[in-house]
């Protein structure tokens, strides 16, 4: 098995494992750190597809690369924005509860 | 003289990798947060070195060395702070309780 | 050899990444998360991704790890309580069905991956010398891409404004974060003023080695952003107010100047974002000397989280 293909298979575990996480575990955080896996997972998958694609001297191709650049670093802004809304939602509630609120009297 | 050079990056990195090894046996089996952090500083200060040491005769160009021993020389500024913060900050918890 | 590293560098990933999701409580599950992070920038140097192992060393290891961690301070005493809204045991083991078919179906798509290989590298490679930088992901982000990083400007400032909007009322336009207080003569004080000379030195110079080498904006802006975390943390230096009009200028800066460069492309060279013959070199300069500072402010600012004190008067 090529070093690309080993990568690429662990990374659509690495979907699966965040999904997982995503879906199964109740506080927000948790859930936000198992997207970010997830997201990685998607990342190492594409970034393996990059090496598949070296060619002309280089040692992988340089496109997928540079868009995985750009798409660590806008996980980042979206992780920033969520973890605003998060500690938001906690001053606002006292709680971190994503269950709907009890309907009020 | 290249092949004892390779020699020695060998042994080098092989007993960085031992200590770094011991540290991180440390910070698993020690009971508390000082000599975990003693392990920890000691042994992976050591390994790093040692490390660094090894791959200087494998680097090509002066230029290529000098940045490899300013990141030891960085490694050692930041660990040592940190280090210190975290035994702070575990002091101020047990006066406190 | 190189395989038997790899398959350990996946071992470690995929425990790490299991251990991360199931871990006990928060706090353990992002310390994973940073040391899977770190992994992560291994796994980039194995697939050729130099400067990409440097982004996610900087970015998704080390700002989107501290990020966490501080949200894992703010969050304590909410995670007992959600405990008990914990998914029950048949929602659990749907889950995990969907989350290995989801894997099945993407395992099976990566072993039918055609052949010969899809790959934009050869188109690249002869263009490079029009765009006068040497390292082909500079030429991608700033030449053949220019597009995405501009969007990627962008949304990084609407990221950004986005996070000031969850300021409670009383705080709009003020400070964000805590006004640290340290002992001014401690060792963090000590390390906030040694460390940050030698990061700008770094920062500066990973900035301009990326033309030709891996490195560049992305992570020269880390580097210097995390110089000012540390200034503001050992209390140095307090978090500028939000509504400052220099700090506004300057977070907008840098995408307005890769716009105006855009539109004197449509003008001189016949397309938004059309660098003229001969002039790619030092507008793609222009760019990133405008970038730099909006990266470095908006990297920090969304470190620091909404606007919390010293609001409107």
């Amino acid at each position: 098995m090529t070093i690309e293909t080993l990568f690429a298979l662990t990374a659509c575990a690495l979907v699966g494992i965040g999904l997982y996480g995503l879906i199964a575990q109740p506080h927000p955080l948790r859930k936000l750190v198992a997207f970010n896996i997830m997201g990685s997972g998607v990342f190492v998958l594409f970034g393996a597809l990059a090496k598949r694609g070296a060619a002309a001297g280089l040692p992988a191709d340089p496109v997928p690369q540079a868009l995985l650049i750009t798409a660590i670093v806008v996980a980042f802004a979206a992780t920033a924005v969520t973890v605003a809304l998060l500690v938001r939602l906690i001053e606002a509630t006292d709680s971190a509860s994503l269950a709907d609120a009890p309907p009020r009297e | 003289m290249s092949a004892l050079l390779d020699g020695f990056s060998v042994v080098a990195v092989i007993a960085g990798a031992f200590f770094y090894l011991a540290g991180t046996v440390g910070l698993l089996r020690f009971p508390d947060a000082y000599t975990r952090l003693h392990a920890l500083t000691k042994a992976d200060n050591l390994g790093l070195a040692l490390v660094v040491a090894g791959l200087l005769p494998q680097m090509d160009g002066l230029l290529a060395a000098g940045k490899l021993v300013l990141v030891w020389l960085l490694v050692l500024l930041s660990s040592a702070v940190v280090s210190q913060l975290i035994a702070r900050s575990a002091r101020r918890r047990e006066a406190r309780p | 050899m190189s395989t038997v590293v790899s398959a350990a560098v996946v071992l470690l990933l995929l425990w790490l990444a299991v251990w991360t999701v199931v871990a006990r409580d928060a706090f353990l599950a992002v310390a994973g998360f940073v040391v899977y992070g770190l992994l992560l920038a291994l796994v980039w140097v194995r697939l050729a991704g130099i400067d990409v192992a440097l982004t996610e060393a900087a970015i998704g290891g080390g700002l989107t790890g501290a990020l966490l961690l501080g949200a894992v301070g703010r969050l304590r005493g909410t995670e007992a309580a959600t405990a008990t809204e914990g998914a029950s045991a048949g929602a659990r083991a749907g889950a995990a069905v969907l989350a290995v078919a989801v894997t099945a179906a993407l395992m099976l798509g990566v072993l039918v991956l055609p052949e010969p290989v899809p790959t934009l590298a050869p188109l690249v490679v002869p263009a490079m010398p029009a765009t006068g930088v040497g390292n082909p992901i500079t030429g991608v982000l700033l030449a053949f891409r220019a597009l995405d990083t501009l969007l990627e400007a962008t949304v990084l400032v609407i990221a950004l404004i986005g996070v000031w909007s969850f300021a409670p009322d009383r705080a709009w336009g003020g400070r964000p974060g805590p006004r640290y207080q340290t002992d001014p003569d401690g060792v963090l004080a000590w390390l906030a003023r040694v460390l940050p000379p030698i990061g700008v030195v770094i920062g500066i110079y990973v900035f301009w080695a990326g033309a030709d080498h891996p490195g560049g904006k992305f992570q020269a802006a880390t580097i210097l952003a995390a110089m000012w975390m540390l200034v503001q943390m050992a209390g140095l230096s307090d978090a500028p107010r939000t509504s400052h009009r220099g700090l506004r200028a300057g977070i907008v800066a840098g995408p307005l100047v890769f716009i105006a460069v855009g539109v004197l492309g449509l003008w001189a060279a016949g397309s938004f974002l059309a660098y003229p013959p001969g002039l790619a070199k030092p507008l793609i300069v222009v760019i990133e000397v405008a970038l730099l500072p909006t990266l470095v402010l908006v990297l920090a600012l969304l470190m620091n989280g909404p606007p919390r004190r010293g609001g409107p008067a």
